[in-house]
């Protein structure tokens, strides 16, 4: 069990997929300028890692060892349709969260943090019990580092930036700062 | 059809819309492996054999393809290439495709590729298409490079295994980890506006060489 809790909490804060693999960085630059937005784009991306992370454990363990050189592209087509499927099911069951997700959905395909975790989670050799404690705690994670960035840039908008710090730079050095602070938390993995 | 000369199908991509600097495009990798020069460089060269290749095989099969799956087929030929890529560097440059880990995988995901697909490659004869990967290839490599070189002096002190800062240097790691990822592209872009106003700003004096000042404070 504290093996498993210990991928999750790597996943969320130590090892953030935002602020330190470099995955879904274009929803955090581009979704990140309103708190309520950037939460719900979180939790669409949460829902779909899961799913995602039960995809990849299959492919894993019933067809790829058939034909490895297909890892890549089976996950990527994988990845497209279902989040097609998810979409369409939500449509269906719930049309409120649908409308509330909207552009975000179709978009998560492109995220390549979706891609990462399959990856990872194979690269790593998880079983299907800490994929699902991975993909949960990658999802926090990229939530946290989403919905944080958000704030700060919220209230940023009344601050005094220089001109030419404005925009795009802004965000990349608030960025920087942010992940320098999860940093912070590596000193979890020695402790422990 | 857009009407642009060759040249400027080739230049743009490697300046005026550079796709890291200025569109912001395929920041993953920009920020994920440019940690040295070395691992940037190999980095930009798969993304460019990625991107030329799809470029040519999707601007000769536009035709072939419906619209309602033209994206899933970029995206299955980008992942084609980004295999032949990832087993090539396996096998030419083992060290260097271990440092990559996943993110050579990820270059399927790049927005950049994909993106010159949607936007250029499908729409535009074989040729062109061709020229404008190179182009936005070699934006992407010069971009890489500048990462890296930096995060690499700053952050060892060396580039390419070789001292470059003389005399006693404390190296500050941090940029060699991820936060300095992304704090060079800050600073970079910072550089970039400060050089543009300074255009914007000469050019404005040009036109009028009195009485701009009084001009703009009325104002």
């Amino acid at each position: 069990m504290g093996e498993l809790v210990w991928i999750l909490l790597s996943a969320m804060v130590v090892n953030n997929f935002t602020l330190a693999y470099f995955l879904g960085l274009c929803p955090f630059m581009g979704v990140s300028a309103r708190v309520s937005t950037a939460l719900r784009l979180g939790l669409a991306d949460i829902f779909v890692l899961v799913i995602a992370s039960v995809c990849a454990w299959f492919l894993n363990t019933f067809i790829l060892p058939y034909a490895p050189y297909l890892r890549l592209i089976s996950f990527i087509v994988v990845i497209a349709s279902l989040v097609q499927i998810v979409e369409m099911v939500i449509k269906k069951v719930s049309p409120v969260l649908f409308r509330q997700l909207g552009i975000y959905l179709p978009l998560i395909t492109t995220n390549c943090a979706i891609l990462g975790l399959a990856i990872f989670q194979t690269n790593r050799g998880y079983n299907l019990l800490e994929g699902l404690f991975f993909a949960v705690g990658g999802g926090l994670g990229l939530t946290l580092a989403l919905v944080l960035m958000a704030s700060i840039r919220e209230s940023s908008e009344m601050a005094d930036v220089p001109a030419l710090a404005k925009g795009m730079a802004l965000v990349l050095i608030i960025a920087g700062s942010l992940s320098l602070a999860f940093m912070g938390f590596a000193g979890l993995l020695s402790s422990s | 059809m857009s009407k642009t000369s060759p040249q400027q199908d080739f230049f743009r991509g490697i300046w005026r819309e550079n796709p890291v600097l200025i569109q912001m495009l395929g920041l993953c990798p920009a920020l994920a492996v440019s940690n040295t020069l070395e691992n940037s460089l190999v980095m930009g060269i798969a993304t460019f054999f990625v991107l030329t290749g799809s470029s040519l095989l999707v601007s000769i099969v536009k035709k072939a393809v419906p619209g309602e799956v033209r994206i899933s087929t970029y995206i299955l030929i980008i992942a084609t290439f980004v295999t032949v890529a990832d087993m090539t560097l396996e096998a030419l440059v083992p060290d260097i495709h271990k440092a990559l880990g996943a993110f050579v995988a990820l270059i399927v995901v790049n927005c950049m590729i994909l993106g010159r697909q949607e936007a250029f490659a499908s729409k535009n004869p074989v040729g062109r298409s061709l020229l404008d990967a190179f182009g936005t290839g070699f934006g992407f490599i010069i971009a890489m490079v500048m990462m890296g070189s930096i995060r690499e002096i700053l952050g060892t002190g060396a580039l390419l295994g070789m001292k470059v800062i003389p005399g006693p240097f404390e190296p500050w790691v941090i940029f060699i980890l991820p936060p300095g990822g992304f704090l060079t592209l800050g600073f970079w872009l910072l550089l970039f506006g400060w050089i543009e106003k300074r255009r914007v700003e000469r050019a404005r004096v040009r036109e009028w060489p009195h009485g701009v000042g009084a001009r703009e404070e009325a104002a």
